[in-house]
């Protein structure tokens, strides 16, 4: 029997704040969908774009990041510094076409462990709702591969 | 004229001593082009030229400057991005002097070899005409109709940071609505969107001429050529030539004045100029700020306010 599509999401979270909330999710055995992958960072401003852009090109169906809110940054300033990123990547990524809902920003502190767990239900819903990513995907059959393919030559002197 | 008060000043400025290198603009070896020049020599200083096809952001050279004070000819959109990297504390404050000069918008040479018929070999700039000779025609071509899209929306052509201005100020006056590349974009539906995207990102050969020419790409390693972390692999699948776009054009974020020499460059004629446009526009909507303006004004991504717009934020 097919299994259903489930979307696998990334989910980077702050160490001081939201993979706190996730833990207490955890702790106090409130239920989430399972369709995240937790990354721990230290900071919502330690999230490069490049990681996001970089999940996508995998094949991640959709990307989330959470950090401390306003005023509770551990590093004072990084979640203002990570919030000016995120508007800017994410307004990009809308205009070249990746569908909104893709990349999801929250902001989630250690003790609403209530908060993560509805907010990860809605991601998960959104992001279902999408479809399993297609634009941006990096695919087997692309180019590149082609070429090695039709150059059996190629193959023999890396051999 | 402009370019014989720009000679002068060049001549001044190396005879004083006051710089060791003129960087400026000098006749190409092609028909409608021009080369930068370099030039050390007060005598020399007659290989400057100034016309519609001084196209390149000379501002470029900054990152190679070592311990040289260089003397800098700067179109409007060269002080902005002067400006913009004197933010990034890219060279010392006495190490340069600006020979601003007031932009006349610039022709694009390809649109005019569009023009006409056959191998441009003779073109002569006569006021607002170009005379282009070829291989059996000879045409005047009005120069208004010829020129790049980037300056058909320029706002910024007197240079917002000079030592000495060269010329009278222009009026400031954009021929046509700005960020109208952008703003056309925005009306396709997103499939659309992304179809126009990854159809132009398909003709990328990855030569990086986009990067080599952008004064604001100095990075010294940049992320394409770092291989721990490998962000993107080298070949050209179309997920991977996507990627450099993306992130080529959001490292512009605030520090694009849109000069549009990215475009200039490609060999592929691959639009780019959407691209920072669509940025340029965001950062002034979110954060009130325009590149290149304003010397104290920190770029937008490396500071913060405290009540920055989050509505997109759970």
């Amino acid at each position: 029997m097919e299994t259903p599509w489930e979307p696998k999401i990334l989910a980077f979270l702050c160490n001081w704040c939201s993979y706190a909330g996730a833990d207490l999710a955890g702790t106090s055995r409130i239920q989430y969908p399972p369709n995240i992958r937790v990354i721990r960072v230290p900071c919502s401003g330690r999230i490069n774009p490049l990681f996001i852009l970089k999940a996508l090109q995998s094949g991640i169906d959709g990307v989330f990041v959470s950090g401390c809110h306003p005023g509770d940054c551990h590093y004072l300033s990084g979640n203002y510094i990570g919030r000016r990123k995120s508007a800017t990547l994410k307004r990009f990524l809308e205009y070249l076409g990746i569908e909104e809902g893709r990349v999801q920003f929250s902001w989630i502190s250690a003790a609403e462990a209530g908060k993560f767990s509805r907010v990860i239900g809605e991601v998960v819903q959104d992001i279902k709702k999408l479809g399993p990513a297609k634009r941006f995907v990096k695919r087997e059959d692309s180019r590149a591969m082609k070429f090695e393919t039709r150059n059996p030559k190629h193959e023999t002197i890396l051999k | 004229m402009i370019q014989e008060k720009i000679r002068e000043k060049a001549r001044e400025l190396l005879t004083n001593k006051t710089v060791d290198l003129i960087i400026g603009f000098g006749e190409g070896s092609l028909p409608l082009r021009t080369t930068p020049r370099f030039i050390r020599n007060p005598e020399k200083v007659d290989r400057l030229i100034w016309n519609s096809f001084c196209e390149n952001n000379l501002s470029a050279y900054l990152h190679k400057l070592g311990q040289f004070k260089v003397g800098l000819v700067v179109k409007g959109c060269d002080a902005r991005s002067v400006v913009a990297l004197s933010l990034e504390k890219r060279f010392k404050a006495d190490q340069l002097f600006l020979i601003g000069v007031p932009c006349q918008r610039m022709v694009d040479r390809r649109k005019v070899s569009r023009a006409v018929k056959g191998e441009i070999l003779q073109a002569r700039e006569a006021g607002d005409l170009i005379d282009v000779k070829g291989d059996g025609f000879e045409v005047s071509l009005k120069r208004d109709d010829f020129l790049y899209s980037s300056c058909q929306v320029c706002i910024h052509r007197n240079p917002t940071r000079t030592d000495v201005l060269v010329g009278d100020p222009v009026e400031e006056s954009p021929l046509k609505e700005t960020y109208q590349e952008a703003k056309a974009f925005e009306k396709m539906s997103p499939e659309e969107r992304w179809r126009f995207f990854e159809k132009e990102t398909s003709r990328c050969i990855r030569c990086y001429a986009c990067r080599e020419v952008c004064p604001m790409c100095y990075c010294a390693e940049c992320f394409v050529d770092s291989s721990n972390p490998k962000w993107i692999e080298k070949g050209l699948s179309p997920s991977d030539l996507d990627f450099y776009h993306i992130v080529r054009a959001y490292h512009q974020t605030g520090r694009c004045s849109g000069c549009g020499a990215c475009e200039r460059a490609c060999p592929m004629g691959i639009r780019l100029t959407y691209l920072t446009q669509k940025l340029t526009m965001d950062v002034k909507e979110l954060f009130d700020f325009e590149t290149g303006i304003d010397t104290e004004t920190l770029p937008p991504l490396s500071t913060y306010e405290m009540e920055d717009k989050q509505e997109f934020i759970k």
